[in-house]
């Protein structure tokens, strides 16, 4: 009988081997509180290590890790690149959208193909949710899986480099309240953020938009609702702010972006509600005057930043962790 | 042929009759049901089934198969499919028109029809087109379909966008006579999802079908039929809020009736939590609160019939990340095991389990089918009640494997199936 008919297991599940050791990384739902640590403290080690070591940790050397962006985000392609360079593994980029997919093969096809050239890991970004698991789910045994994106669904080390980087200036999470601000409803990378901060037990998190852009039933998934900054903002210890795409003015989410900024753009005014040390994040790429103003972007509490340079040594720590080794020798 | 069947447990939810007797089958007709000493003397058998310990009931009617022949023979055949549906305890199975096997007048359903009448292991009923090709602007020859003997006329998930349009083709319908199959969705509110709009969708980050994309339409169409004195039938509820419309619609004397399908009362949306695409389907899983909605529809008699809804489909429909697979479920061989499992759970009794399978979907298609009574076609299951199996793909006769149910355990199963009177299904080495 062919395996897609019996049901699957839970992408969870999935993507921890046996001692819950990471075999591939899909969602943050799920993963234990543990786990999430052991990836902050893995990125830490390489931070920590003095720029030359850190360019020859050959934890990867002989591996192949391949790119499948079948979306185009350079951004995030090129910080997954330099992680895996960094590790000593090829890396291939491929832009699917203008090869295989293009000319009609399946998904499952393209895998298989690349499977057969040595794969050991893929990177995939796709614009609809669950493709990462599935990809898992179908890929040879020895193929490990790095979700960098599926539609609306997950962007799990987008969301550990921003727990990186609050950890980092902000140490524990108990007692932080977090609020997470704008286009909640189209965002992969707030869902990913909303179960990291709750995995890792922060004191409060906090979404705030319109109405339009709160996916059904949000409170479910742990967070508390606001609709005015005002309220959402105060005596918060992390802001972060989430892109908003130009589109959402045309399927009738919202009257412009003007009246966005006006009433969820955050200005330095605003951020006077907020705790006096406050920090301020963005996954970026941002859009200035639409979502933040420039002098909160660039100014002082702004990590924005730090947010990139920190997103290369998380991503060399969960690709290590997935291919088995650690810092100092193969496990 | 004559053929005796003597001392089965007769269940005819029609007449709420229940008791151990015999029922003469004679030129496919039922031509009475006698206790012992009072079979008629002018019957003599030709087959005489000793049937203690089992039951023995109407042929099941389906009032919504996705045959998919002609047109999609890739996915499924009438041969294929009206075999399953025979083993089934199937006797009756609605064929909808969908894009690619679209019946837009007569010629469609009449090669349907000889191609069933050559296989002869069931009756299909054909509900044609409403529109031409589906398209929601023209007219479909409804007079031609209804002469060639269409039960009814439907547009499918197909939307008619123009309600103008849609009252036009409301009362061509009813200047011939013919019910108007309903899918209820408002397309634009459902905006392509393919989900649940709740914590489910939101989780997953699945575009999303909100509930009133379903009681919006339902309304509309209300509000339609009081304009045009249609008959409608509410095809696939899955929300609460249509069970509510349809209540207060039928107190209020509309012609109206209304349809489920078994999945929809065994799975919920938290089904899909692993992007299982088995569980993709139109209308979506929906919340618990929906489910007890759609079983309290049945017990007080809101819906009219459970159906399979059954949509057979090729490995590959399926095998893709979530959102781009097929929605639909092979689901003929799991209609009367899922219904007779309400029974067991408690939730219907045994007599409105078998009716919502039987007469009351027969009512709605004008079949004399569906119930035990001298004159009425001999479309008779023999069941066997206690066995105990699993359903397994490697057993499944359906050409479509898609079913989320594999590995679930029933109680009971078919032994006989009997069309017009003539076996069309024995189960082997069985007692």
């Amino acid at each position: 009988m062919h395996p897609h008919l019996q049901p699957g297991p839970l992408p969870a599940r999935m993507q921890l081997a046996p001692g819950n050791r990471l075999k591939h990384f899909l969602t943050i739902e799920g993963l234990p509180h543990l786990l999430l640590h052991e990836i902050l403290e893995r990125a830490e080690q390489f931070v920590t290590l003095p720029a030359k070591q850190q360019k020859k940790a050959p934890l990867l050397r002989g591996k192949t890790v391949m790119n499948l962006f079948f979306e185009n985000s350079t951004r995030t392609r090129v910080t997954f690149e330099i992680a895996a360079q960094r590790l000593g593994a090829d890396v291939i980029n491929l832009d699917i959208r203008t090869s295989s997919a293009a000319k009609g093969e399946s998904l499952l096809d393209t895998v298989r193909n690349l499977e057969a050239m040595n794969a050991d890991m893929f990177v995939v970004r796709h614009e609809h949710a669950g493709t990462a698991q599935f990809i898992a789910r179908y890929a040879a045994p020895h193929i490990s899986v790095l979700n960098a994106g599926d539609g609306r669904h997950a962007h799990p080390t987008q969301a550990m480099l921003d727990m990186f980087t609050i950890r980092q200036k902000k140490g524990a999470f108990e007692p932080l309240k977090v609020a997470i601000v704008g286009d909640v409803l189209h965002s992969r990378v707030a869902r990913s953020q909303i179960h990291a901060l709750n995995t890792l037990l922060t004191g409060e998190v906090r979404i705030i938009a319109p109405r339009t852009l709160i996916p059904a039933d949000i409170e479910k998934m742990g967070v508390r609702v606001f609709h005015r900054m005002e309220e959402g903002l105060r005596d918060v210890d992390v802001v972060i702010m989430l892109r908003l795409q130009r589109e959402r003015m045309e399927g009738a989410l919202l009257p412009s972006e003007s009246e966005f900024f006006k009433l969820y753009g955050l200005t330095e005014k605003r951020l006077e509600l907020t705790k006096p040390d406050s920090i301020v994040m963005h996954p970026g790429p941002i859009n200035r005057g639409v979502e933040i103003d420039s002098a909160v972007a660039d100014g002082p509490r702004s990590v924005i930043l730090e947010q990139v340079t920190n997103g290369i040594a998380v991503r060399m720590a969960v690709m290590s962790m997935i291919m088995g080794s650690t810092v100092g020798g193969t496990a | 042929m004559n053929l005796l069947i003597s001392h089965a447990r007769v269940i005819d939810p029609a007449s709420g009759r229940d008791e151990i007797t015999n029922v003469c089958v004679q030129d496919g007709k039922i031509l009475a049901l006698a206790n012992d000493g009072h079979v008629p003397k002018s019957f003599a058998p030709s087959e005489t089934v000793n049937a203690r310990g089992l039951w023995l009931f109407p042929g099941v009617i389906d009032l919504a198969a996705w045959l998919r022949e002609p047109g999609l023979d890739h996915k499924a055949t009438l041969a294929s499919e009206t075999r399953a549906a025979a083993a089934s305890g199937v006797t009756t199975l609605c064929y909808q028109p969908e894009p690619a096997t679209s019946i837009n007048n007569s010629a469609p359903v009449n090669l349907i029809r000889d191609i069933n009448t050559a296989l002869g292991k069931v009756h299909i009923a054909v509900v044609g087109n409403l529109t031409l090709k589906l398209e929601g602007k023209k007219l479909s020859n409804m007079g031609g379909l209804r002469r060639a003997g269409c039960v009814g006329v439907t547009n499918g998930w197909q939307p008619v966008a123009d309600l103008k349009v849609m009252r036009r083709a409301l009362e061509y319908a009813t200047t011939h006579d013919l019910t108007v199959f309903v899918y209820p969705l408002e397309h634009e509110l459902a905006g392509g999802g393919c989900v649940h709009e709740g914590e489910v969708s939101t989780r997953l980050g699945l575009p999303a079908i909100p509930a009133a994309a379903e009681t919006v339409a339902v309304a509309q169409t209300l509000a339609l039929m009081e304009m045009t004195g249609t008959r409608v039938h509410f095809c696939r509820l899955s929300a609460a809020g249509s069970v509510r419309l349809i209540r207060q619609a039928k107190q209020d004397g509309f012609k109206v009736t209304a349809d489920v399908a078994a999945h929809q009362l065994h799975l919920t949306e938290m089904d899909v939590v692993d992007f299982n695409p088995l569980c993709h389907v139109q209308p979506p899983l929906r919340s618990q609160a929906d489910r007890e909605a759609l079983l309290q529809g049945l017990k007080d008699g809101t819906i009219d019939a459970i159906c399979s809804d059954h949509q057979p489909h090729e490995l590959d429909a399926k095998l893709a990340p979530f959102q781009q697979t097929e929605a639909g479920i092979s689901s003929l061989e799991t209609l009367l095991p899922l219904t007779l499992r309400l029974v067991e759970s408690g939730d219907l009794s045994l007599q409105q389990a078998l009716g919502k399978l039987t007469y009351q979907p027969a009512s709605v298609i004008h079949s004399s089918a569906g119930r035990l009574t001298a004159g009425a076609p001999a479309d008779l299951v023999l069941f066997n009640p206690d066995s105990l199996w699993d359903f397994s793909l490697e057993k499944m006769r359906s050409m479509g494997k898609n079913t989320p149910f594999a590995g679930w355990s029933f109680k009971g199963h078919v032994v006989r199936t009997l069309l017009a009177g003539k076996t069309v299904f024995q189960r082997e080495a069985e007692r």
